[in-house]
């Protein structure tokens, strides 16, 4: 990262969040929950509504005119994805609802065919449910088993173990980029590249990592690599499955429907290659054209000044949170991106998070769906912050007093 | 109420910090465990009832303040009582803090207890609050567990 980036104009980058002038309890909203879902952008939200209100119909349908501008539209966004990302070719951008339903994509269809009883799949123990519950129906539907890669008491994963942990029985590992509760920034390249030397692909949950720093999939070499339009200022709705092309070809359809037929007659039915294949039936047109937009307004702004902004303000909450009486941070890596989570002695979580709100701080207090992290942590929850390039040191100062008056209240 | 800060007056503080009744009862007669599976908490609880009045009983588990304090005053107000009243008491709580009932007029049982009708006004903590209570109507049914779900 370059010293003299020139920073970002936050002050100017609020203007294009509406949200952020709302008044929460009688007090100005401090929005530190991206990592939960991004807040969208006028741009985008507008660009959204022009298609709504004077570019909508079907896409990949017929010749009229609206229909073949509303297809260029929607591949332009997925044109758009693929370069954001640095896949080789927009064959390899499927769309998807979000993570979730890209992950049980891959689990359903490459994993039936490559996972056979008695066989394994590799997990992080930092993953989100989203990237545990497929794999575990996988491997109970084939007799298989889920082995995890441990991690330190600070939230970095443990690998020194990974060769061994990765045996001629491994079929998937499966690794988050960046921990949504820890925020560690896991080694993604050289866990692929230790997969790889055993032939076991990876796919990487980069849910947490995309809106956060600059991603390359041809340069990680990742086999699947994944995530939602939401975390990165786009709307719900629409996700992203981007696999190599070799794989997507292998792989057999997963919902069957229109779209994602080349032909269908009562004897047989043949599909259209990847995507095609795996897009059935209408998509969320509005919503891919509106992650085009995100992806065009971030990208303006600069994943590495976002990153810059973001480590700043990262590095400054860590230091005044750590200091406040009873408080411990949970998740101590090195390589950390965008996400503070914490508890307090004496205060569950959910108490801090209804007083954060009742000073219009709007936090995230929970298991952040990963209850194995909990577990590995012995807490039952977390309070977790997470800055955006919008959020500002006047905000984490707003926090911080914020959690400071609810320990003084629990004392 | 706009300020959830209201809702965490010193009884229920007090309370959190010091739950009453915290413990297991064994033998009991009754007994059930609460989830509420959105937030993690979890309560188990164990009665003695004899000739249809609560003779003892105790908690444990782990939650917010506003669980546990409920959890800790509950225990407080049905024991000695009848059955059939601490099952009305549990009706009352749980339309006060869904804002069905007004807690000055029409829930004449619930005593202090009314110092959580301003659950109410944060939907996201009603569970919190009817938990011990779920779990006390799932015990005197005698079901093994309640859920918030």
């Amino acid at each position: 990262m370059s010293v003299d980036l020139k920073p970002l104009d936050v002050a100017v980058v609020r203007q294009d969040f509406p949200l952020l002038s709302r008044i929460l309890h009688g007090k100005p909203v401090i929005y530190l929950d991206s990592a939960v879902s991004g807040q969208m952008p006028v741009q985008a939200i507008d660009r959204m509504t022009k298609y709504q209100r004077d570019e909508h119909t079907n896409v990949h349908r017929g010749v009229s005119t609206l229909s073949q501008e509303a297809t260029d539209f929607y591949e332009a966004a997925r044109e758009k994805v693929r370069k954001f990302i640095g896949a080789g070719s927009i064959k390899e951008i499927v769309w998807t609802r979000g993570t979730t339903e890209a992950i049980n994509l891959v689990a359903q269809t490459f994993g039936r065919m490559t996972v056979k009883a008695g066989d394994e799949i590799l997990l992080s123990a930092m993953e989100h449910h989203a990237n545990i519950v497929p794999w575990q129906m996988l491997a109970q539907e084939k007799g298989a088993t889920i082995k995890v890669i441990p991690m330190t008491d600070d939230g970095e994963l443990i690998l020194d173990s990974l060769d061994e942990l990765i045996t001629d029985r491994t079929k998937l590992l499966g690794v988050v980029h960046v921990s949504n509760v820890l925020g560690t920034v896991n080694p993604v390249k050289e866990i692929i590249a230790r997969a790889h030397a055993k032939g076991v692909p990876v796919l990487v949950d980069g849910a947490q990592a995309v809106p956060h720093l600059p991603v390359d999939v041809r340069d990680l070499d990742a086999d699947f690599y994944v995530f939602s339009g939401h975390k990165l200022s786009g709307p719900t709705g629409i996700g992203v499955l981007y696999g190599k092309l070799a794989h997507l070809e292998a792989m057999p359809p997963w919902h069957g429907g229109g779209s994602m037929i080349r032909s269908v007659s009562w004897e047989k039915t043949t599909y259209l290659p990847a995507p095609g294949k795996f897009e059935a039936g209408t998509p969320p047109i509005a919503a891919a054209i509106g992650l085009g937009a995100a992806i065009d307004y971030v990208t303006a702004l600069g994943l590495d000044r976002i990153a810059a902004h973001e480590h700043e303000l990262l590095a400054y909450a860590t230091e005044r949170l750590a200091g406040l009486p009873g408080l411990r941070i949970l998740g101590n890596a090195k390589d950390k991106a965008s996400v503070l989570s914490f508890v307090v002695e004496g205060i569950h979580a959910h108490d801090m998070g209804s007083l954060l709100d009742g000073e219009g701080v709007v936090v995230r207090a929970g298991h952040h769906c990963a209850q194995p992290v909990m577990t590995r942590f012995c807490v039952p929850a977390t309070t977790r912050a997470s800055f955006a390039y919008f959020n500002t040191r006047e905000e984490v100062d707003i926090l911080v007093s914020a959690v400071l008056k609810a320990i003084e209240l629990f004392k | 109420m706009t300020d959830p800060r209201e809702l965490y007056q010193q009884v229920i503080l007090e309370h959190n910090k010091k739950p009453r009744n915290f413990g297991k009862l064994a033998p009991c007669t009754h007994h059930a465990e609460g989830f509420n599976p959105l937030c993690g908490d979890q309560l188990d609880l164990t009665l003695v009832i004899e000739d249809g009045i609560v003779q003892d009983i105790k908690f444990q588990g782990s939650g917010c303040a506003i669980d546990t304090a409920s959890a800790s005053l509950m225990t407080g107000a049905v024991k000695g009582r009848p059955v059939a009243e601490a099952e009305a008491m549990a009706e009352q709580f749980r339309g006060m803090v869904r804002g069905e009932l007004d807690p000055a007029t029409e829930a004449p049982l619930l005593g202090k207890l009314t110092l959580f009708s301003g659950v109410k006004d944060l939907p996201s903590r009603v569970k919190c609050a009817v938990l011990p209570w779920a779990t006390l109507h799932a015990a005197l049914k005698g079901e093994e567990e309640a859920s918030t779900e």
